[in-house]
């Protein structure tokens, strides 16, 4: 190696042995920065795990009632208890109602924004959405707390307006810009010359839109919604704030929930570094890890399913 | 293909924010030791701690960096579990907490910093059971509220405490507090005898949300200081007793409660002057001002 480049630098007497040196030294911190994402990861999940692994074995603990009981008792005087099924249901629950109400306005906003508005009005949307995408998660948990919760009460006549609901829409919201923007990408993708075949052979827009542009774009659209279903799950703030922060699985969708993210939040405060309650809360942080973890795979391996189809 | 360019941005971004975390650390000694308010070099006394006392300790900080322009107080809230934690850990000055220090406490905080905390009572409060300002009931007793509250309570509808709302709903909504609270503790103890709170309460993060929630919720009850009463609640009698001054001084309220300052061992110079302060007439008025109830003029510090 260091021969062969000697001889090029002998060759060619312009090059500088400190410019083939920098570019080597260049070469590394690319790689370091290309293979940093694993880096970070693994770390992240180490130290988490670690927080969390003495509990695994210490014989107050099961495994089962953290997975299976709804009984979260962290800091009870008689008999402590901690059951995270109720704030798994809650996080599922408040992100799917999420989903329900994001991936349409979502995907359709896409559609709108990339196929059937004009370039000004196309341009002025796009910065739009970015700046919803721009709002601080605590201002979202603001607005779910004192405006929305207030229209939800008048609207429903629910009795607390801090519900699913409301962190759901307040979810939407906020998963919104990340579909449209991601999902116009890949709308963008299809080459020009899918929607001029499709146009020549006498589709319509729309019917262009659905039976062609849609099926081309799947990956990028699915990629999308995943995208945005990464930010529910994950996303703790505006749910602390506005789903009621209750103990229990829903019953209704006017119902107050807990999320696992929330909880964290709302508890790792207090407890003292080291004790059970700690060691529990980080392993909830590895339970939500392994959730995530779950959908990425799920999505990893329906886009590859739907590419080979293809 | 687009999302794998987006991870890549990702990264980038999460390098870029790393690399400015490490300037900004990088910076701070040369700031903050060249620069104190006014040239001077101002002493910062850190307080953190119960949310029931952080509009008081926010008052206190006030007046008292008015008065003494050289020291700053810092409040946060969280508390009187996160103050006390802050406290063992060495991160604050003074904890605020609206329930006594745990035994497991005081062991931690000699483990970890070899010193005993150091109590000082500042004042008091009564637990005040707020309900919806049209809710007709006036009286509850701490057996209802148990009732309520704990874990495999009886009570669940207004109809069985006798009580029809005027805008209908019958189902209580129990608002309660975050368990790392001292309302919240102190409830636990004195209500519940130690019990557990009945699952599928609306855990609130602060006073004023509870008072806040019930104010907008008419088949709500909930409870809180009373320093955050507002016109949209009612506070409930407890046992027959009305949470006053007089009856939270006197002890004939049921669930009135200390409040305390700790701090690790024996206070020194700004903290020890700052809290003698606290327990003299301009620290005792505020206590009045905020809602709450002074220490017995008796025991009030004579030299301002």
């Amino acid at each position: 190696m260091e021969a062969s480049a000697r001889a090029t630098a002998q060759r060619r007497p312009t090059r500088p042995a400190w410019a083939i040196y920098g570019e080597k030294a260049l070469e590394w911190v690319i790689r370091v920065a290309g293979v940093s994402a694993i880096i970070f990861v693994l770390a992240i999940f180490f130290f988490v795990f670690r927080e969390a692994a003495p509990i695994l074995v210490s014989k107050d603990f099961s495994l089962t009632e953290f997975l299976f009981s709804t009984e979260w008792y962290p800091t009870s005087a008689v008999n402590v208890r901690y059951g995270t099924l109720a704030l798994t249901v809650g996080t599922f629950s408040v992100t799917i109602l999420a989903m329900v109400i994001a991936v349409p306005f979502g995907l359709g906003g896409a559609i709108f924004v990339s196929e059937f508005c004009g370039p000004k009005t196309r341009e002025a949307l796009k910065i739009i959405i970015e700046l919803l995408a721009a709002i601080p998660s605590v201002v979202w948990g603001f607005i779910g707390l004192t405006v929305m919760s207030k229209i939800i009460m008048k609207l429903t006549g629910a009795p607390v307006g801090v519900n699913m609901l409301n962190g759901a829409i307040i979810l939407a919201l906020m998963s919104v810009p990340i579909i449209v923007s991601i999902g116009e990408d890949a709308l963008k993708a299809v080459p020009d010359s899918y929607r001029e075949a499709g146009l020549a052979l006498g589709a319509t827009q729309w019917q262009l839109v659905y039976r062609v542009l849609i099926p081309a774009a799947k990956n990028g659209l699915l990629a999308a919604v995943l995208l945005g279903v990464g930010r529910a799950v994950g996303e703790t703030m505006a749910v602390l704030m506005a789903t009621g922060h209750a103990v229990h699985i829903p019953t209704s969708i006017l119902d107050s929930v807990r999320t696992l993210t929330a909880n964290i939040a709302a508890e790792l405060g207090e407890a003292p570094a080291g004790s059970p309650h700690y060691r529990v809360l980080f392993l909830t942080g590895v339970l939500l890890f392994s959730i995530t973890f779950v959908v990425n795979l799920a999505a990893d391996l329906v886009v590859r399913g739907i590419r080979k189809k293809g | 293909m687009k999302y794998i360019n987006l991870k890549a941005g990702v990264v980038s971004a999460l390098l870029g924010v790393a690399v400015a975390a490490f300037w900004g650390t990088g910076c701070k000694p040369s700031g903050s030791g060249g620069s104190g308010s006014g040239g001077g070099r101002a002493t910062i006394i850190q307080n953190r701690g119960s949310d029931t006392m952080v509009n008081l300790a926010q008052a206190w900080a006030e007046a008292y960096s008015k008065a003494h322009p050289e020291v700053k107080v810092e409040v946060g809230g969280g508390g009187s579990g996160v103050g006390l934690a802050a406290l063992i850990r060495g991160t604050v000055d003074i904890a605020n907490s609206s329930r006594d220090i745990k035994p497991s406490e005081v062991e931690q905080m000699k483990k970890n910093t070899g010193k005993e905390p150091k109590e000082f009572t500042v004042g008091y409060d009564a637990l005040a059971i707020f309900v919806h300002r049209n809710n007709p009931l006036d009286n509850i007793t701490t057996e209802q509220l148990a009732q309520i509250y704990m874990e495999g309570g009886k009570i669940t509808k207004w109809s069985q405490l006798g009580v029809t709302l005027p805008g209908g709903g019958d189902d209580i909504v129990r608002v309660s507090r975050q368990s790392s609270s001292g309302t919240y503790e102190f409830f636990r103890e004195h209500v519940l005898k130690n019990k557990d709170f009945k699952l599928g309460s609306r855990d609130m993060n602060g006073s004023k949300e509870v008072v806040e929630l019930v104010g907008n919720t008419p088949t709500a009850i909930g409870y809180s200081g009373m320093g955050y009463a507002t016109d949209k609640v009612k506070m409930l009698k407890v046992d027959g007793v009305p949470p006053t001054v007089e009856t939270t001084m006197n002890r004939t309220y049921p669930i009135a409660r200390a409040l305390h300052l700790y701090t690790l061992g024996e206070p020194t110079g700004a903290v020890k002057d700052y809290i003698e302060w606290i327990l003299s007439e301009p620290g005792q008025t505020l206590v009045q001002k905020t809602g709450y109830v002074p220490i017995p003029k008796d025991k009030w510090h004579k030299k301002p």
